[in-house]
């Protein structure tokens, strides 16, 4: 009798403990950020790391202000989403409100599928072939730069906007679409002005983790954005986004010295970006269901 | 204290959904070997009745339940019962059969086998007697191990009544067995039940009134969470005490 | 009149990303495919990685493949398990799904950073498999448990009660009937995670792969060549950029392919279970 309670409470925890490990997974991970990133401001001060501006880890002296790999970041995200929000919103509403439903059968799948192409493949067809085109086109000395960046970026972050931007428009309850075409709305007046709004804070929520996208992408802008560490003025120009110089530099980062405390550093700021655009996205979700389940 | 043939006794039963109280004040005491029929309008707390007697609101987040549920003079809410074990001796058959996606044998055999018989005769023996006893057996014989999901509805639901008397259970709680059912797969397993009370304490929830009327030996009314009328079933539907009763029978709300 | 301008509009932007993704296969299949032969896949690569086949580095691969599935799916699906069958409201659940979501928000580079920190200097374990495979394993954690808590939610309430009913242990319950109604789904939500491991380069590069070895990995311990690195390499940072594009092209078609075939296995199954629910 007992004996059973006890073996199904010991099964519980040993249940419990294996969905602690993600919780203890993100401990350890800003554990260990810490202590390789922190000694960095023994060497430096917080605020000349976050905004010196000048990156030369390997002179002498060393120079670790991350100001221009700040800016490289925002350059790209900023040129991103301006690409993948467009683009990802209006598809969204395409699938959801527009689409036949055997299209979207068979669209959906198909952009699952472009959201799981590796980002070294995308890397390197924007090195074989956006690069050149950017370069041809505005008669620049090297195709790698913030744009191309940008531009690859906006199609890889556009699967993330697409897919949560579409579960918000679909969870807009049907009554609405019917209130407003019963009261001869057209279709598209019904999806601008009732369906749209009602799906708001969730496309928002898709945006900011669109975003989120974006600057944590390592790979295909380490390999198109062109890696000059100068504070950006344009958006022709080459940048190195905050993630690439972590992946260009940490092999020849000597285990212990400032270069490569320097670089776990950048991961810190990189997890604390990131951090706070999903808790962002977060509470935007929340305050979202509940607006939801409050009208119904 | 407790009287033998009463096997199961409620006293002053209040149950609570969050702040929503669904059960208010219930006192009933259910006899043995009979059939006793729940009857009421939707949302009058009688499946919630039911599920306090298995203790099957349990798995439901943030119930609260007051009062006493007495079987064969146990409380079953006190901290020392093993509801395994309670729900063990209490079979439950639902609204919507739900046979699982096994083969018709493994699904007798399921209780039987988490009870520990691993002997493959005795499973035999058992899936049998228990498919004889729902009256299955003859149609399904030849093929135990086809799926069950490949039985009509009405042979669904007389196979989970099968897998509910394969642990032995001494309690039958039916929460409106024959609601899905076309009109011919009813009619056995109302017949069913007539012959299943030989053995078993049953108590069965049932919007239809005529079903109550049909296979039951008591009857109880219940409205708005409150228990309004306990009665051989025969004085039930002939001369109900209450006027709420009468409205309900005579079809004049619900 | 605008309403049909706008339509088309709305039409364009699905027709770009679909055409995305068109355009990357069709180019990297109309350069890559020529290279394509069983002595590129079966061979390892000669003069300096301008002859020769990706035999190691597909092997590399398919190895952390394989460690990140041992170690990822039974964590994800008993911590999926818990949240679905134990407890789903709460403090101490709130809490775990604070965990898990921002688990999935860690840019897959600070998995890569951990990963050197953790597994390979902490732990000592090297650049190794398991370093890697320990990596992607925190990093496709998320997805796998998401991946399987859909699955087991999918599973009717009923089951669980007429098992209940019957005098069956939660754990019984689980195990008998909650699992293997669940099963099929968890593998292809969990495949879509590991298609996501195998395509990966940050978290791996500092943690298992490496530019060139000679030999096969003979144990878990061993650095490995794995191909979206190769094709980092070989794209970035070689010396005969020219000599090695066709190896590139084929590199990047035998990654795209491995990964897009994991995929779209996860999907097509998935599309086909959905059709075949009875419940």
């Amino acid at each position: 009798m007992s004996a059973r309670k006890y073996k199904e409470r010991a099964i519980e925890g040993i249940f419990l403990s294996f969905a602690l490990v993600s919780l203890v997974a993100l401990f350890f991970i800003m554990l260990f950020l810490f202590q390789k990133g922190l000694p960095i401001f023994r060497v430096i001060g917080p605020l000349e790391f976050l905004f010196g501006k000048s990156w030369y880890p390997t002179y002498e002296p060393p120079e670790f202000g991350i100001l221009p790999l700040i800016m490289g970041s925002l350059f790209i995200t900023v040129g991103a989403i301006l690409v993948a929000i467009p683009l990802g919103v209006t598809s969204a509403i395409y699938l959801a409100e527009i689409a036949h439903p055997w299209i979207r059968e068979w669209v959906k799948p198909t952009i699952e599928l472009l959201a799981g192409i590796p980002s070294v493949i995308y890397g390197f067809f924007g090195l074989i072939v956006l690069a050149p085109w950017i370069q041809d086109l505005f008669n620049l000395p090297t195709g790698l730069t913030a744009l191309t960046a940008s531009l690859l970026l906006g199609i890889m972050a556009a699967p993330t906007v697409i897919s949560i931007s579409e579960d918000a428009l679909n969870s807009v309850p049907a009554s609405y679409r019917e209130a407003s075409l019963a009261l001869g709305a057209t279709r598209w007046q019904t999806t601008i002005k009732v369906v749209l709004p009602a799906a708001l804070s969730g496309i928002s929520t898709a945006c900011i983790l669109g975003m989120a996208r974006a600057i944590e992408e390592t790979m295909a802008v380490l390999m198109v954005a062109g890696g000059a560490t100068l504070i950006p003025t344009s958006f022709l120009q080459p940048v190195r986004p905050l993630t690439a110089t972590i992946i260009a530099e940490m092999g020849e980062a000597i285990h212990g010295s400032p270069h490569f405390h320097a670089l776990f550093a950048i991961g810190m700021v990189l997890f604390f970006i990131t951090l706070g655009l999903n808790l962002l996205a977060d509470f935007l979700t929340h305050r979202f269901k509940e607006a939801g389940s409050g009208t119904l | 204290m407790v009287k033998k043939d009463l096997k199961i006794i409620v006293e002053d039963l209040n149950f609570f959904y969050g702040d929503l109280k669904a059960l208010d004040g219930v006192n009933i005491q259910i006899p043995e070997r009979k059939v006793t029929a729940l009857i009421g309008p939707s949302g009058c707390g009688k499946s919630t009745f039911l599920r306090v007697l298995n203790r099957m609101n349990d798995l439901i987040p943030e119930t609260r339940l007051e009062g006493k549920v007495l079987i064969d003079g146990y409380d079953i809410y006190a901290d020392n019962i093993d509801v395994v074990e309670l729900r063990k001796k209490i079979g439950m058959v639902f609204q919507k059969s739900n046979p699982f996606p096994k083969s018709i044998f493994d699904n007798v055999a399921y209780g039987p086998r988490v009870h520990g018989i691993k002997d493959r005769v005795r499973l035999a023996e058992i899936v049998e007697e228990n498919l004889k006893r729902a009256a299955l057996w003859d149609e399904v014989k030849d093929d135990l191990k086809r799926s069950a999901m490949e039985l009509s509805g009405g042979q669904q639901q007389r196979l989970c009544i099968a897998r509910a008397l394969a642990t032995e259970p001494e309690i039958l709680l039916m929460d409106e067995p024959a609601s899905a059912l076309d009109p011919i797969s009813t009619a056995k397993i109302e017949e069913l039940i007539r012959e299943l009370k030989e053995r078993y304490t049953i108590v069965i929830v049932t919007h239809n009134m005529q079903q109550a009327a049909r296979v039951s030996d008591y009857t109880a009314f219940f409205y708005l969470g409150k228990l309004i009328e306990f009665n051989r079933t025969e004085e039930i539907f002939t001369r109900p005490r209450k006027k709420q009763t009468e409205d309900y029978i005579t079809g004049r709300f619900g | 009149m605008r309403e049909l301008i706008a339509f088309w509009c709305v039409r364009m932007a699905i027709v770009i990303i679909v055409a995305a993704l068109g355009i990357i296969i069709w180019f990297l299949g109309k350069n890559g495919l020529s290279i394509l032969s069983w002595e590129f896949l079966t061979e390892p690569p000669r003069e300096g990685m301008t002859e020769g086949g990706i035999f190691p580095p597909l092997v590399g691969t398919l190895y952390l493949i394989l460690g990140t599935i041992i170690c990822a799916l039974p964590l994800g699906v008993l911590a999926a398990i818990y949240l679905t069958e134990y407890t789903r409201q709460g403090k101490v659940i709130r809490v775990i799904r604070l965990g898990i979501n921002n688990l999935a928000g860690v840019p897959s580079v600070v998995f890569g950073l951990f990963g050197l920190a953790f597994f390979v200097i902490y732990l000592g374990f090297g650049v190794s498999i398991l370093s890697g495979s320990l990596t992607l394993t925190f990093m496709i954690l998320p997805t796998i448990i998401r991946a399987s808590e859909e699955a087991l939610l999918a599973v009717p309430q009923t089951f669980r009660e007429a098992s209940l009913a019957l005098g069956a242990t939660r754990w019984q319950t689980i195990y008998k009937v909650v699992l293997p109604q669940a099963f099929p789904g968890i593998l292809t939500g969990s495949i879509l995670g590991i298609g996501r491991a195998a395509g990966e380069t940050a978290p791996i590069i500092f943690t298992a792969a490496t530019f060139y070895t000679p030999h096969l990995p003979r144990s878990i311990f061993d650095p490995v060549m794995a191909l979206p690195f190769h094709l980092y390499v070989l794209a970035t940072e070689g010396t005969h950029l020219e000599k090695t594009l066709p190896i590139q092209y084929g590199t990047a078609i035998v990654l795209l392919g491995l990964v897009l075939g994991i995929n779209l296995a996860a999907i097509v199954w998935r599309a086909r279970l959905r059709r075949k629910k009875r419940w």
